[in-house]
């Protein structure tokens, strides 16, 4: 069994509790004084530095929330000066608004670290190939995964997303032992080296997936091992987090969340902790994070939490599979997206109702987003072609606020659902 | 222009699925409403039916109660012979001018050896004066 830190790794809980009280307490200290942004939150819930004293004073604490790295944008929640950072990554908002994220040098090696460790326990190290299939770029996926291969000293392949063809063609040529993308774009290379006559789990050297960024279910796991001969693990984290950050290990049964850099929580839906292993959501304070510090930051993801020492040997906690939303945001491709985005777009379109439903479904492996929407009279030409490209505009649009493909589909007015609600709105076919 | 020669066409809206066109001619076939001519364009997903009817306002008014999404647009109708090279003439009058065919339809006239001729073009009225001016006589199909 191999540790990238077997020191950290194997620490006791109740070791693993003490230097994170430690570090919480630096944490809530420094954040009332170098951060404006949680001084003042501190302040309004009438909480001082000196009332966090152990992790059970941790409810004491006010949650955050994406809307707050959204109404503070870009940096307002920073809490170093912007000379001291040495990377910005950014996602798409909710509403149009990006979230931006930043790092300091040891935020990065952190990052880095932490990603060094859950390679390892995936069984990565010097000699393997890792090709990263992840979007490089604004994406944290990408240049996460890369740090990380480097960190452990094998080799990275820094394909970044897409040209499926060539992705199968350099894994084999470069003797690639594993990818790192979304389970469904594996899926989808698996195919691909099929029609080129590759057979994956003879031809070439690919053993390890590192799989996330999107819901998939034991089942996709089943047939991603079983039709290409691999292993494949679940990886977890978010760019609020930092980007990409834990996996499981060979137990495959959970996902290691490294506890002297990270703080979790499981709470009910009256904000208050749940027992262990009972489900909930998901809250994450960061312990090491210089630049953008993070308090009970609500992730919105539903899961569970168990705190016992894996038979792997490492003793931090595992999270277990996620299994859901508690807002109505939906992963499509890796990309989240939230309906409130597509509704904003909507409204600047006179040509179509406000009103509309979004259809997901896996068309092959690949992840494929239908929005319905109701034509209205005035929008209705007699000219068919108007409305071809009355879809194509709104598609267009769609693309630009939500970075993903959707197809637009006009329906007749009146036929849309009416309710808000997440289940009337979303249709989700994906069998995940 | 020959205001009065202008025709008024039904455009429905209507999703790819069995039982729209009987449910939107079942509301004119109802209401008394002569359907006289009529073409149906489509993009796989979704259709728009045009309609030349006997009464487009009292067809415009009943399909919209009934919650179908309509609107009303002009066009010409045009009585040509039913005999080769017919069509030829009016689609050169019109291109030698600079006016596209948008969309046309046709179909027999109640008049032996005519033919009807429904036409969609990119200068409606331009086109309306042309013909006339031709010699091609524009109809109107009133109740």
């Amino acid at each position: 069994m191999e540790f990238w830190n077997p020191n950290i790794e194997r620490l006791p809980e109740d070791e693993l509790k003490q230097l994170q009280e430690r570090k919480l307490r630096r944490l809530v200290e420094n954040a009332f004084e170098y951060s404006s942004f949680y001084k003042e939150r501190f302040g309004s819930a009438g909480i001082s530095p000196n009332d966090i004293r152990s992790l059970e004073d941790l409810p004491k604490l006010p949650f955050t929330h994406k809307t707050d790295l959204r109404d503070t944008y870009p940096t307002g929640m920073f809490s170093v000066p912007q000379r001291q950072i040495v990377r910005f990554h950014v996602s798409s908002g909710t509403t149009g608004v990006p979230t931006v994220v930043g790092y300091t040098t040891n935020d990065i090696d952190v990052w880095s670290t932490c990603l060094a460790r859950s390679l390892t326990a995936c069984g990565l190290g010097r000699g393997d190939v890792v090709q990263v299939a992840y979007g490089y770029g604004l994406f944290t996926g990408g240049l996460g995964l890369h740090y990380g291969v480097e960190k452990i000293g094998a080799t990275v392949l820094p394909i970044g997303a897409g040209s499926t063809s060539r992705q199968v063609s350099l894994m084999r040529d470069l003797g690639t032992t594993a990818m790192a993308c979304t389970p469904s774009y594996l899926l989808h290379i698996g195919e691909v080296a099929e029609s080129m006559k590759v057979d994956v789990a003879s031809q070439t050297k690919l053993r390890v997936g590192i799989l996330g960024a999107e819901p998939w279910s034991l089942e996709s796991r089943k047939r991603i091992e079983q039709s290409l001969g691999i292993t494949a693990y679940d990886i977890y984290g978010t760019s609020e987090m930092s980007g990409p950050l834990f996996t499981e290990c060979s137990a495959q049964n959970g996902i290691h969340a490294w506890a002297d850099h990270f703080l979790l929580e499981i709470i009910d839906d009256h904000g208050r902790p749940v027992e262990q292993g009972k489900k909930g959501e998901l809250v994450v304070t960061t312990l090491s994070k210089e630049a953008l510090p993070l308090i009970r930051y609500r992730m919105g993801d539903i899961t569970s939490l168990v705190w016992e020492e894996c038979e792997c040997g490492r003793t931090h906690p595992k999270i277990m599979r996620v299994q859901g939303r508690v807002d109505d945001m939906i992963v499509i491709r890796g990309i989240n997206v939230f309906p409130s985005q597509i509704e904003s777009v909507l409204l600047q379109i006179p040509e179509v109702g406000d009103h509309f439903q979004i259809v997901v479904d896996r068309v092959g492996p690949l992840d494929v987003m239908t929005v319905k929407v109701e034509v209205t009279e005035s929008a209705l030409s007699d000219r068919i072609g108007a409305l071809i490209l009355l879809e194509e505009r709104i598609a267009k649009q769609l693309q630009e606020v939500l970075m993903v493909n959707a197809k637009v589909e006009l329906v007749e007015r009146g036929t849309l659902p009416r309710s808000s609600g997440k289940s009337q709105k979303v249709i989700d076919l994906r069998e995940v | 222009m020959v205001q009065n020669k202008i025709l008024k066409q039904i455009t429905l809206f209507a999703e790819n699925k069995p039982g729209r066109l009987t449910s939107a001619t079942k509301i004119l076939s109802e209401n008394g409403i002569n359907i006289r001519a009529f073409t149906i364009a489509d993009t796989g997903e979704f259709g728009i039916i045009r309609f030349v009817v006997n009464d487009a306002d009292a067809a415009l008014r009943h399909l919209q109660k009934a919650g179908f999404t309509v609107s009303e647009t002009e066009v010409l109708g045009l009585e040509m012979s039913d005999t080769p090279g017919a069509l030829f003439e009016i689609s050169r009058a019109l291109s030698e001018n600079g006016i596209n065919v948008d969309y046309a339809y046709a179909y027999a006239s109640t008049a032996p050896g005519k033919a009807i001729l429904i036409l969609q073009a990119s200068d409606l009225s331009k086109a309306a004066d042309l013909l006339t001016e031709r010699g091609f006589p524009l109809v109107q199909l009133s109740p």
